[in-house]
């Protein structure tokens, strides 16, 4: 895709350029899921109790495996930039490969939690919610659009390692060459973040 | 300008890291069922904050890497945290 | 690679590479293309939205109905502002003299991710029509530039697209602070250290952090607005217990700092204007970098007056007043680094030099309106009248655009190695600026009359104002065909510049050709004094 070829002088490799870049736009996602705390602090703050109630409607056991096993791909991840940087080609990919399916099964939990809860009449706009009123309603709508924009970076990190598994397959990233497994190992590990916070606010509230 | 040296953590090292994770999860469920009044709350973001301490210097290399990624990552955070309590200026005291 | 010595000496302007014509521009990542295809693109839209602006005050020129109702003068204002603010004036500098000049000012060949900005234009460009698609989708939206809840996701009007497309335009946005962060970092001349390093790439760091963290907030805001108008999710609902307050504080946290990503590389680009055309050092260069970073932050924390009558709390008020007075600090110690610099100058008067130094009068004006809104008391007064109007067009419009203007005149001999008609230019100058005064100062006294704003209708007592207004408004159109028709003729027809610096610069931009090279250098330059020495 390079335009000119004339160009070429300077496109010059920086690696540590590619992880700045990685990291000031993780702090865009960062701001964006803040300003999602942040209106959950705000709505939690108004409505203590409604959302002490919401919360006991999801299933902690969910939440912890899903917490748990995510950590472990967390681990892989990190584990897998060891693997290249010391030149293991297959332990990287299985681990990859490790990753790859924690993520999935994570989906598929998801799936099957937010399946049960639609199922039960908690969805927004449903009439068990108007019912329970505001604070629960509000609780949900947060449920929903902040595990849904966490599981949205989820399907996305899948869609990059797929890509990184496929060019470690074709050698494109190697022990001198791995910054895109390291950008995406980055990214995965923000993911993981954010879950670590949207787990004890959702599914342990006191 | 490729750079010159990397450090290589261990897959110890990862497992180690992993098993604290464990463990404060853990601690985090269990102290759920704890009667603590306001302060289950602060508990519990405490320990999400301990665990994301640990997921940013160790698994993202925040302890290895060029300094100038902890410095910014806590500017980002310093920022955020005074944008919650300048908005709660409002919600406190409305 | 082999190929580079047949690139070396062709004018980025002439040179052909894989695609000819109009796909060798708009597939170019050479960020001198992607900065002028940023420029063409501002001028075809701030025309448009000139045009609404000027049918605006040609309806306020008499009460009543003069040319259009009550909801088409909504629609006006609502799309007059969603041009303005996202397409024109947030992209503003950074986009097109950001691209263009970060580079060659730092010694650099081209940003740090080409194909990265390339693709930020294309999402511009995708966004634009998102928001334009609305036309065809069932008609402009009439909630104005803000979409306040719960308005937004109540009116019949047709929001979405331009919901949607200012998301997009976000992350145009984003992927620009990202490039000029690590462009600033990792990319500097050898010997460029950071205090050694011209201020206008100071202000686009500044700028672009403000662009990584503070845009997401509006992203996300938007999304959620959809979301609620789609699926009736309750988070900013007051029938479903949302808050619309928390609405407005989310847009502010954004649109409060997004005001200095509008302001700061103006401010830039008048702190390299002024020491050339006065034959002085800058006064008190770290004074301004340490103001444009402390703006940068401060300018976090002062949302909240955007709210002063929406119903925070009383606590919240007094905080974010005294955060505003706060802000209004480091801007003014650039206006006194500005004069200092100007002052026992040996000037050379020229276009440039006309822009920056009116762009300094309206600021102060814009700046100093903003602390009457900045207090309480009087806030409570003029809030959401034409005096709030006036001042931000006179920050927004004067300042940003006034630096834009003198940037366009300062920087154009490099960019298309022509020179413009200075005549032409100072008459063009005199005549925007003239129209600018008579048609915002009397805003400013309609305001303090209690002439509210966004209202197509006025009663009978406001009615000179308005009149002297709307003859500014014609004015100053007036002045800016002149300045526009100029440099647009001149960009063709202009006399050839063929020195590598014409105004005697010392930044580092003047060291390349003229027009620049594909690569901007054969060399990358060694910097071992700072950017102002005229001495």
């Amino acid at each position: 895709m390079e335009k000119h070829e004339e160009h070429t002088a300077h496109v010059h490799r920086d690696d540590e350029g590619d992880k700045l870049g990685m990291w000031l736009f993780i702090f865009t996602e960062l701001l964006l899921f803040g300003m999602l705390f942040l209106m959950y602090a705000v709505y939690r703050h108004k409505n203590p109790e409604a959302f002490l109630l919401g919360g006991e409607e999801l299933d902690v056991f969910i939440g912890t495996f899903n917490t748990v096993i995510l950590l472990i791909s967390s681990a892989t991840v990190a584990m897998s930039i060891t693997a290249i940087q010391r030149g293991n080609k297959k332990q990287a990919l299985v681990l990859l490969g490790i990753t790859l399916f924690i993520a999935v099964l994570f989906l598929v939990n998801k799936y099957f939690e937010w399946g049960a809860k639609i199922e039960y009449g908690f969805y927004p706009g449903s009439d068990l919610l108007h019912e329970l009123g505001h604070g629960t309603t509000l609780f949900f709508g947060l449920y929903y659009i902040m595990s849904g924009i966490h599981a949205l970076h989820i399907l996305i990190g899948i869609g990059l390692f797929i890509y990184v598994v496929w060019q470690i397959r074709r050698d494109k990233i190697h022990s001198t060459d791995y910054v895109w497994l390291e950008n995406t190992g980055l990214y995965w590990h923000l993911v993981d973040l954010i879950w670590i916070f949207l787990f004890p606010l959702f599914y342990l509230i006191h | 300008m490729s750079e010159e040296k990397h450090h290589i953590s261990s897959y110890k090292s990862h497992l180690f890291v992993l098993l604290a994770l464990f463990v404060l999860t853990g601690a985090s469920v269990a102290v759920t069922s704890l009667e603590m009044g306001p302060f289950n709350t602060l508990v519990a973001m405490l320990i999400a904050g301990g665990k994301a301490a640990i997921v940013l210097i160790w698994f993202m290399h925040l302890k290895f890497d060029n300094k100038l990624y902890a410095i910014f990552t806590t500017f980002v955070l310093v920022i955020f945290l005074l944008v919650l309590y300048v908005t709660f200026f409002d919600y406190s005291y409305r | 690679m082999s190929e580079t010595t047949t690139a070396k000496h062709v004018s980025f302007l002439e040179y052909k590479g894989k695609y000819k014509g109009i796909l060798g521009w708009i597939f170019s990542t050479d960020h001198k293309r992607v900065g002028l295809l940023y420029l063409y693109t501002m001028l075809v839209f701030f025309s448009i939205a000139a045009i609404l602006g000027l049918l605006m005050k040609i309806q306020l020129i008499a009460p009543g109905y003069t040319i259009m109702g009550p909801q088409t003068y909504n629609s006006m204002f609502t799309v007059h502002g969603i041009i303005m603010i996202f397409i024109i004036v947030v992209p503003g500098l950074p986009a097109v003299f950001g691209n263009f000049f970060l580079p060659l000012m730092i010694g650099a060949k081209d940003v740090a991710f080409p194909r990265l900005n390339l693709a930020s234009w294309w999402i511009y460009i995708i966004g634009i029509l998102v928001v334009l698609s609305s036309q065809f989708l069932g008609g402009w939206p009439d909630t104005g530039w803000t979409f306040y809840a719960p308005y937004s996701f109540r009116t019949p009007a047709n929001v979405l697209p331009a919901l949607f497309g200012a998301f997009i335009l976000g992350f145009s946005s984003i992927l620009t602070g990202i490039n000029f962060v690590v462009t600033i970092h990792r990319m500097r001349a050898p010997g460029m250290t950071w205090l050694k390093m011209p201020l206008f790439p100071w202000t686009l760091y500044a700028t672009a952090w403000i662009q990584v963290l503070a845009t997401p907030v509006i992203g996300i805001t938007l999304l959620l607005t959809v979301m609620e108008r789609v699926l009736g999710v309750g988070v900013f609902d007051p029938a479903l217990g949302g808050d619309p307050i928390l609405y407005q504080h989310l847009f502010w946290i954004y649109s409060h700092p997004a005001v200095y990503i509008m302001i700061l590389p103006g401010m830039g680009a008048i702190s390299e204007i002024l020491p050339v055309f006065s034959r002085k050092s800058i006064y008190g260069y770290k004074a301004i970098v340490l103001s444009s970073l402390a703006i940068a932050f401060v300018g976090y924390f002062v949302w909240g007056h955007h709210m002063f009558t929406s119903g925070m709390s009383g606590r919240a008020l007094y905080a974010f007043s005294f955060l505003t007075f706060l802000v209004a600090i480091p801007s003014a110690i650039k206006v006194f680094n500005w004069v200092a610099t100007i002052h026992k100058g040996s000037l050379n008067l020229q276009t440039p030099f006309y822009w920056a130094t009116s762009f300094i009068f309206v600021f102060m004006i814009g700046g100093l309106t903003g602390l009457v809104l900045g207090s309480l008391a009087t806030n409570v007064h003029v809030h959401d009248t034409h005096f709030v109007v006036a001042h931000f067009h006179f920050i927004v419009f004067g300042g940003t655009g006034y630096a834009f203007m003198a940037a366009l005149h300062y920087w154009f001999p490099k960019m298309f190695g022509r020179m413009y008609d200075a005549s032409w230019a100072n008459i063009g100058w005199a005549t925007f600026f003239g129209g600018f005064l008579t048609l915002y100062l009397p805003m400013f006294a309609l305001g303090l009359q209690g002439m509210p704003r966004r209202y197509y209708d006025y009663l009978p007592e406001f009615h000179t104002g308005n009149i002297i207004s709307s003859l500014g408004a014609i004015l100053m159109i007036a002045g800016a065909l002149i300045v526009i028709t100029n440099l647009v003729r001149s960009s063709r027809h202009g006399e050839k510049v063929t020195g590598k610096n014409p105004w005697g610069g010392r930044t580092l931009e003047w060291e390349s050709d003229t027009p620049p090279t594909l690569e901007n250098w054969d060399e990358i330059p060694k910097v071992t004094e700072g950017p102002y020495d005229y001495k």
